[in-house]
């Protein structure tokens, strides 16, 4: 079984990104690797776990993006390495499809590529499918639970958690595979797996390396703006009695006409 | 067949998700500043009551691909479709509802097409003849305006985001039957069956939601059988306390929510997991019983247009977000509410 888990470096949940004179900042929060593309990482080892064989962990990013790569490694990919190029600079999810599909091309006999549900900073959830339409795999996205995954039968079968419940589907190998939280907690990496990471060797690849030329992204972004303001004005309900309290909720809320 | 703006009409076996029907009035919008009118595409195997229904929802024409190979929803048969369709008419825009289906039918259609994809629009605005969208992004901590200098524009649409219009059973409108070219072969899924989720009202669509957080299992009154052990009793103190936020839900037309650390306790399945890592939801009523608002939960919920919070902590978070605030054990408060209800909506 040889694997692929994309994975990006992102501002964490709780950090408070602001626009200030045009920038987004997030002043001092860390950056971690994305939440969703743990779950697609944990995803990926267990499936080495028990059938064998390696899970090369991708990012495109900055040279930060090593952080995402390092706790990859440490939660026990087999090796990583990075995407950097300053061409890839505003990169719209079709480019960032088209680099991740020429890179699963380049490592190579890849059985399945992971991928977490979307990516917390820009919230776009398209990169998965897309990669999958370029590379002309199938694209199982949402995945909820893998039941089967044999490398030497070519064939996978999975659960998509999708609005009407669970979808079982089976797709042929290779397949891109994208996982949502009921796939699994992923696991904190050990002791053993953060000194491992520590000293890895990450190789940078450029566009170049992978045949490719400067994107020329379709979507752009031409402002970010800080969300209106809601003046919320609160109102604490009090009462001498819970039914008093509720009553007067109820008169309350039903004036607002919101029901 | 030459309407500007296109509309995707998502359903399940042929019933429309309601979000589909406010995409069209999206796309109705839109064609207003865009020039003619509103062509909605129904793909599946049996979609004529979709069609219809398109032309009652305000679409001029409806394009309807039926083939039986695309009786089970696959995303690749589904984006060929429709990528085949925008090839033969070049559309300006084609918009989407924002389900899993309309997502990832537009993001595969796009590399077809080599188009933009601008998901999750809670605003569009027609500039220099295309389309400037506004979206989320951060969790909604900011919006992005957004624009793709490709054709055809593929958008999907926050859910609830723009109002669906009233049917009109009498409006009139063009069906035409479309073929497409399909081939099994070269479909490299196969749907093998459905584990139907439970039913109740959908999270996403609802427009009142009762969510309950880690103080629903903080009932110390209750006694749990006998033979439990900690955890086993404070999940099933979580279960009773849910069965009453149940309660309140069901008065209301309400969908039930919960909090993360809810859901992670076990006391109630993901699926109705609200904020960053489940589900964003814009109701016009949100009640939170026994959630402080942490800023993962905020992002799930923060667009609804009028939160109620009942917590015992009058320094919760939740309290900052909220038009009316309790501060209570909510496992007095909510029943009172539920009985308050019931008697002024005579349910
Ligand atoms: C990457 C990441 C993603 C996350 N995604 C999500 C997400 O999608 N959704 C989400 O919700 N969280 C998410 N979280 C978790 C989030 O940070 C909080 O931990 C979580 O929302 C807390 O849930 P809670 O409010 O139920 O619990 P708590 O924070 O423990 O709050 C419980 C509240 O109940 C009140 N209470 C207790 N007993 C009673 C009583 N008897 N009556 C009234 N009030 C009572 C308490 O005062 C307290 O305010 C995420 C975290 C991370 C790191
Ligand atoms: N820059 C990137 N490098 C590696 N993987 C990425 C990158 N951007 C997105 N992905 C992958 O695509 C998924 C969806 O991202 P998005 O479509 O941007 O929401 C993420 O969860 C990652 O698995």
């Amino acid at each position: 079984m040889k694997s692929v888990v994309c994975v990006k470096l992102v501002p964490s949940s709780d950090a408070k990104v602001v626009v200030e004179d045009g920038q987004v900042t997030w002043g001092d929060a860390p950056q971690v690797i994305n939440p969703w593309d743990e779950y697609a990482v944990e995803t990926a080892v267990r499936q080495q776990e028990t059938l064998g064989g390696d899970v090369t962990v991708v990012s495109i990013g900055g040279e930060n993006a090593r952080d995402a790569l390092k706790h990859a490694l440490a939660m026990g990919c087999t090796q990583a390495i990075l995407i950097a190029d300053p061409a890839l600079a505003g990169a719209d999810s079709l480019s960032t499809a088209r680099v991740l599909a020429a890179a699963i091309r380049k490592v190579g006999d890849v059985d399945a590529a992971f991928f977490g549900r979307q990516a917390i900073d820009g919230d776009v959830g398209v990169t998965a499918a897309q990669t999958a339409r370029l590379l002309g795999w199938p694209s199982l996205t949402l995945v909820s639970t893998i039941s089967q995954l044999d490398p030497g039968a070519k064939m996978i079968r999975v659960e998509r958690s999708v609005e009407e419940g669970r979808q079982i589907v089976e797709g042929k190998l290779p397949a891109v595979v994208s996982v949502v939280k009921d796939i699994g907690e992923p696991r904190y990496p050990s002791f053993m797996g953060i000194r491992k990471a520590s000293k890895a060797d990450i190789p940078t690849w450029r566009l170049s390396d992978l045949g490719l030329q400067a994107p020329e992204p379709l979507v752009t972004w031409p402002e970010m703006i800080n969300p209106p303001k809601r003046e919320i004005l609160t109102e604490i309900i009090t009462g001498n009695s819970p039914q008093e309290i509720a009553e007067k909720l109820v008169d309350r809320i039903l004036e607002e006409k919101v029901l | 067949m030459a309407d500007k703006v296109w509309v995707y009409i998502d359903h399940s076996d042929g019933k429309a998700y309601p979000s589909s029907w406010e995409a069209l009035g999206a796309g109705l919008i839109l064609a207003e500043d865009l020039g003619g009118g509103v062509t909605a595409v129904v793909a599946g195997a049996k979609v004529k009551d979709v069609a219809e229904q398109a032309i009652q929802h305000g679409a001029d024409e409806v394009l309807v691909a039926e083939d039986a190979l695309l009786a089970d929803y696959r995303a690749e048969a589904y984006a060929s479709t429709l990528s085949q369709l925008a090839k033969q008419n070049q559309p300006e825009a084609i918009l989407f509802p924002t389900t899993t289906r309309g997502r990832e039918i537009a993001a595969m259609a796009a590399v077809d097409l080599n188009a933009g994809v601008m998901p999750d629009a809670v605003g569009l605005e027609v500039k220099n003849g295309g389309v400037e969208v506004t979206r989320p992004v951060y969790a909604g901590k900011l919006l992005s305006k957004a624009v793709s200098k490709a054709r055809p524009q593929m958008i999907t649409l926050r859910v609830r985001a723009y109002a669906a219009p009233e049917p009109d059973a009498s409006r009139s409108g063009k069906i035409t039957p479309v073929s497409i070219s399909l081939n099994e072969a070269e479909l490299p899924t196969k749907v093998i069956g459905y584990n139907q989720a439970e039913a109740g009202v959908s999270l996403t669509d609802a427009g009142v939601i009762v969510s309950g957080g880690r103080g629903v299992s903080n009932n110390p009154s209750l006694t749990p059988p006998a033979g439990m052990d900690e955890k086993q009793a404070e999940i099933w103190r979580a279960q009773q306390g849910f069965k009453m936020i149940g309660e309140l839900a069901e008065v209301l037309g309400a969908a039930v929510g919960a909090s993360r650390a809810a859901v992670d306790a076990g006391y109630i399945p993901y699926e109705h997991q609200v904020g960053q890592t489940g589900k964003v939801v814009a109701p016009n009523l949100y009640i939170a019983c026994g959630i402080s608002g942490a800023i993962q939960h905020q992002a799930g919920m923060r667009t609804s247009k009028m939160i109620v919070a009942i917590n015992k902590d009058p320094e919760a978070p939740v309290f900052k977000m909220a038009r009316f605030g309790v501060v209570g054990d909510l496992h007095t408060i909510v029943p009172a509410l539920t009985e308050a209800f019931r008697k002024r909506l005579g349910r």
